[in-house]
């Protein structure tokens, strides 16, 4: 459904508001229903993952989601559990759905994690700013990456 | 008048349940709510919102102002004159050409007719005056008046109801009309009903007003909250009663 030239379509507009840092190499290419390659240069940290995700205040997955974290009582039921993501998607459609999922599903109300645009009313603290920063999100998709079925 | 005329119709018919739940799955978020909470609401040595009629109480009968006037002087007894009044607020004002809420409705008459100091937005006197005439309306279905002018103002408050704002991309809606029974966290998401407003909130450790509650969820989705009595948030404050019409009032309500 969505179309390999919708996707080169999106991906044009999604160049500019991407946060990615001035050091990083060729800017991120969405391919199919994947942006693959770190746009960072380096890989990500599973630890450091981890942490942000079940952080309510940085990673607010368990909002939404639940997922196989044992220490972590409070968990979301919007959406589905996070456990197994690593064997249903490849890291760069991980990538993707964190960056900009709504990329994938117009709807979605999981938040683009990687933009600053289209958003009205950001409260002040937050404003101009993606959720979380590109190395961020390289330690959340290496940690989601991790787990498997 | 007409809209009380529309809840005695869909009564009649059979439409409404028991209070605080209508037969089309509306219902007060109360009904959520543990046990014992519920009990703490319900019986009024219990529930700390009482101490806030009761102050409402003492400041209704206290001279005030330049006009050295009380409430009572002019309105008499409130467990009379104010009966049903917060079920049909927010109210059109004809003279302003804008919609306004009960707490603003006491704030206009401290300072027009008691000549007195304003009453700041979530200030304990305001608070305390507005959960004593609200809590006149307990037990009674919320009853929106039907003027051209709230239209619009209810309009507006759905437009903004079914907006994304913040950086989290959310709006009311998705929380509230589709989300509403599932768990945010650990949280129950209720539908939202504004039933019980002031309304003593434990994570609060006192009593507050509707407009607070709507802008810590506008703080949720890290958006910029309107200011207390902007016109937006008596507009969402409208849309909200309007949808939660023919529910009955439970002021002082206690929320977790
Ligand atoms: C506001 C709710 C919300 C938040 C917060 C949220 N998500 Fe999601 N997520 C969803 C929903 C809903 C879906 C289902 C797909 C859709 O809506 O398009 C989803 C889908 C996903 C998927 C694909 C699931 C699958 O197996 O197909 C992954 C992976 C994911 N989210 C990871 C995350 C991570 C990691 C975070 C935190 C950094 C996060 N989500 C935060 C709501 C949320
Ligand atoms: C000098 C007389 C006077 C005093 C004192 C006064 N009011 Fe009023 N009040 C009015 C009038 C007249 C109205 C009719 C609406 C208008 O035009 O303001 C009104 C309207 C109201 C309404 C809306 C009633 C409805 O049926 O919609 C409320 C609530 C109210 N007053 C509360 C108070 C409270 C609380 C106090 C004390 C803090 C107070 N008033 C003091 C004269 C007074
Ligand atoms: C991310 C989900 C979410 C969004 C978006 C959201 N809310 Fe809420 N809202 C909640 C939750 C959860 C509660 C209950 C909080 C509690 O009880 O701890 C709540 C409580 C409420 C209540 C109180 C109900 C009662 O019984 O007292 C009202 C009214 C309300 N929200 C209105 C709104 C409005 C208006 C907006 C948009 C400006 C909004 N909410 C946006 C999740 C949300």
């Amino acid at each position: 459904m969505r179309t390999a030239s919708l996707a080169v379509g999106l991906a044009a507009a999604l160049l500019g508001p991407l946060a990615i840092p001035s050091r990083a190499a060729p800017p991120p290419r969405i391919e199919g229903q994947a942006l693959p390659g770190s746009p960072t240069g380096r890989p990500g940290d599973p630890a450091r993952g981890r942490a942000i995700v079940v952080d309510r205040t940085r990673g607010l997955c368990l909002l939404c989601h639940s997922g196989p974290f044992p220490d972590q009582p409070f968990q979301g039921d919007l959406s589905p559990s996070l456990a197994g993501a690593g064997s249903r998607h490849s890291p760069g459609e991980l990538r993707l759905r964190i960056v900009d999922g709504r990329v994938l599903n117009p709807d979605t109300i999981m938040p683009s994690y990687g933009r600053r645009d289209g958003l009205v009313r950001v409260g002040e603290a937050w404003r101009n700013r993606p959720i979380l920063a590109p190395d961020e999100i390289e330690d959340v998709v290496a940690f989601l990456a991790t787990l498997r079925d | 008048m007409r809209a009380s005329l529309v809840v005695a119709v869909l009564a009649l018919a059979g439409l409404l349940g028991p209070p605080g739940r209508a037969a089309d799955g509306r219902r007060s978020d109360a009904e959520a709510m543990s046990p014992a909470l519920r009990a703490m609401q319900q019986d009024d040595a219990a529930n700390p919102g009482m101490l806030s009629v009761l102050d409402g109480e003492a400041l209704w009968s206290a001279k005030a102002g330049g006009a050295g006037r009380s409430c009572a002087d002019c309105h008499g007894d409130a467990t009379v004159s104010m009966k049903g009044v917060a079920a049909r607020h927010p109210a059109w004002d004809a003279g302003r050409g804008s919609a306004v809420d009960l707490a603003g409705r006491i704030a206009l008459c401290r300072t027009e007719r008691q000549d007195a100091a304003p009453l700041p937005p979530e200030s304990p006197d305001r608070l305390a005056l507005t959960t004593y005439v609200a809590h006149q309306s307990r037990g009674m279905p919320i009853a929106p008046p039907d003027d051209s002018g709230l239209r619009e103002t209810r309009a507006r408050g759905r437009t903004l109801f079914t907006t994304r704002i913040g950086q989290l991309n959310l709006s009311c809606a998705t929380c509230h009309d589709d989300l509403a029974g599932r768990r945010l966290g650990g949280t129950p998401i209720p539908q939202g009903h504004p039933v019980g407003y002031p309304l003593y909130r434990l994570e609060w450790q006192a009593t507050g007003s509707l407009q607070r509650r709507l802008r810590n969820c506008m703080t949720g989705v890290r958006a910029e909250p309107y200011p207390f009595d902007a016109p937006e948030l008596v507009a969402l404050e409208a849309y909200l009663m309007e949808r939660a019409a023919g529910l009955a009032m439970e002021t002082p309500a206690v929320r977790p």
